[in-house]
């Protein structure tokens, strides 16, 4: 079974890294995800001593329950800025596969591959697997690549230990390690599913990037100061996005059957 | 090697009559044997094949492939067949020597490379094994689908078009090379429209529309629908010849069309020495005695001809 999943995502990533595309989503996304919020925290560090006016009447309200004890408001402020950034590393597990899954469907769909292929002895689960881990691996790597990338760079821009111990903390290995995978099946399925109804790896991708919605939602709600992202909200999050995977991966596999591609699959 | 009985195949479409691609085939394919399957576009040869390899199931009925049942035994179907299908369906941006080793894999050939390697060279493509396969020609695309078809040494090979949209000389390649497969003894099922290559390459026809309308072999065919004719060639035609050879028993008609004489009969090697002898001894100048062979188009033509006067009666 390991040899045909193997065979799959090694012909998938064979195919889909030649697309420039797809490459490009691959690497410049995460870098520009990655540098923004580094940036963001040079240039407010630099500015501390102009923030030393900087007081907690400064920050939300809703945000200075996590900001611990003996932080000082300035580096309230950074945390309440790099808070927002935590959703963009949350976006790279969504719209890597999204664009990975979309090309490798849509694909097989218009070069005709798939009947082929289906005609081997592969069992169903292992095509579908074989897909899903060709799209999802290389986002929730590249996702914590960028995650780990941000973490080593951030000594280097001088935040304090109490920013770095903030960003280190379970909120943010949460999203990166438990939510980040859990959206990347969560959008691989629904690339699949838009897949199959459409013919162009683009329609397919727009529409599957829906799935940024429920992130854009948190990074709205935080910005009007509704919610403020911690443990608990991300733990829900986690909840809702497991939920979802379930009906996710149901909706994919029922729409992934050798009969229902052949005779239904325009 | 196939055997199906009332094999049936009906697609429900939301809001649309049913739509009946496959009713009550009943057919056995022997072992070494080559089966052409011919019929009109949307005749359901391709629904009859992708049901045959276990990509979608019957509606009822039921067929045993290499003596693997359909809907119970899919896997090891597919593991024992090869299959080309209507478009060869490669991965373009890969070299000819990576699409075939992926197939290898999911087929579980046990040496990739030797496989990969003999099939290359045996189908001409071994300097090219390297390059993408987008930069391929239709025929070597073709040559290469089928070199995928046969990497596991399928014993039964189900061709669908194999020749479809290729030149003249890709197309002669291709054909000799379906020659050569099935004197290795493989089964092999084709699909065509091309009835030359039928009529070449299949030791027995089915024609198809839905319905299977004739199976037998193409000489049988032709008997059972044009009898067998044989073509007089003379200097010229005296009348009363005409009626000296209606005479003979087995004789069923005779037929002048300039100066020939086209005698339907059912027994032309007894009947023809007679004949011939018959005409000299009564002072006709016999030029050339030739069968009329009908082609397989014409068969074809006049079974789905007969067919379609049956279904408007």
């Amino acid at each position: 079974m390991m040899k045909h999943i193997k065979t799959i995502v090694g012909k998938e990533w064979a195919e889909v890294f030649k697309n420039r595309m797809v490459l490009f989503t691959l690497i410049f996304m995460p870098l520009i995800f990655t540098i923004l919020p580094l940036a963001m925290l040079y240039f407010t560090g630099q500015g501390m001593d102009e923030m030393a006016s900087v007081t907690t009447a400064d920050v939300p309200a809703e945000f200075l329950s996590v900001c611990g004890e003996g932080m000082g408001a300035n580096e309230c402020m950074q945390i309440y800025v790099v808070n927002q950034f935590l959703l963009l590393f949350m976006m790279i597990p969504v719209i890597i596969p999204v664009t990975i899954a979309a090309y490798s469907v849509v694909g097989e769909k218009t070069t005709h591959s798939l009947e082929p292929l289906l005609a081997t002895p592969i069992t169903t689960f292992e095509l579908l697997a074989g897909k899903s881990l060709a799209a999802a691996l290389p986002a929730i790597i590249v996702g914590w690549a960028a995650f780990g990338l941000f973490l080593g760079a951030l000594p280097l821009i001088g935040v304090t230990r109490a920013v770095f111990a903030y960003i280190a903390s379970p909120t943010w290995l949460l999203a990166i390690f438990v939510a980040g995978p859990l959206m990347a099946i969560a959008a691989v399925n629904l690339a699949i599913f838009i897949s199959s109804r459409v013919n162009d790896p683009r329609t397919a991708e727009q529409i599957s990037a829906l799935l940024i919605i429920p992130i854009l939602g948190l990074l709205f709600a935080q910005l009007a100061g509704v919610i403020v992202i911690n443990v608990m909200v991300m733990m829900s999050f986690i909840g809702g996005m497991a939920l979802l995977d379930v009906g996710m991966v149901y909706l994919g596999t029922t729409i992934f059957q050798r009969e229902t591609i052949l005779t239904r699959w325009k | 090697m196939i055997e199906t009985k009332q094999l049936t195949k009906i697609f429900k479409i939301k809001k649309s009559p049913d739509v009946p691609a496959v009713v009550d085939l009943t057919l056995s394919v022997a072992e070494g044997e080559v089966f052409g399957f011919l019929g009109p576009n949307g005749a359901g040869k391709t629904t009859t094949v992708r049901m045959l390899t276990s990509l979608i199931g019957p509606t009822s009925g039921a067929a045993w492939v290499n003596g693997f049942k359909v809907g119970e035994k899919d896997q090891d179907i597919r593991r024992s067949v090869g299959i080309l299908t209507e478009s060869p369906g490669l991965y373009e941006r890969l070299s000819a020597v990576k699409n075939l080793a992926i197939y290898a894999n999911l087929y579980d050939v046990e040496q990739v490379d030797r496989q990969v390697e003999k099939y290359l060279r045996m189908l001409g493509l071994w300097s090219r094994r390297d390059d993408p396969v987008g930069s391929f020609s239709k025929g070597m695309r073709q040559k290469l689908a089928i070199a995928r078809a046969l990497l596991h040494e399928p014993k039964l090979l189900f061709l669908d078009e194999p020749t479809s949209g290729l030149d003249p000389e890709a197309a002669r390649l291709v054909r000799s090379f379906v020659q050569e497969l099935s004197e290795q003894g493989r089964t092999i099922f084709l699909c065509t429209h091309n009835l030359n290559e039928a009529d070449r390459l299949c030791d027995r026809i089915g024609i198809f529309k839905s319905r299977l309308i004739e199976i037998d072999t193409p000489e049988n065919l032709r008997k059972k629908l044009f009898g067998r004719k044989v073509v007089f060639h003379l200097r010229e035609i005296n009348p009363r010849w005409i009626d000296s050879i209606k005479a003979f028993a087995g004789v069923e008609n005779v037929q002048p069309v300039d100066e020939k004489l086209v005698v339907s009969m059912d027994n032309p090697q007894v009947l023809n020495p007679q004949i011939i002898r018959m005409l000299v001894e009564s002072g006709a100048d016999v030029q050339f005695v030739g069968e009329l062979r009908h082609s397989l188009e014409e068969i074809y033509l006049q079974t789905m001809r007969e067919t379609e006067q049956e279904g408007q009666a």
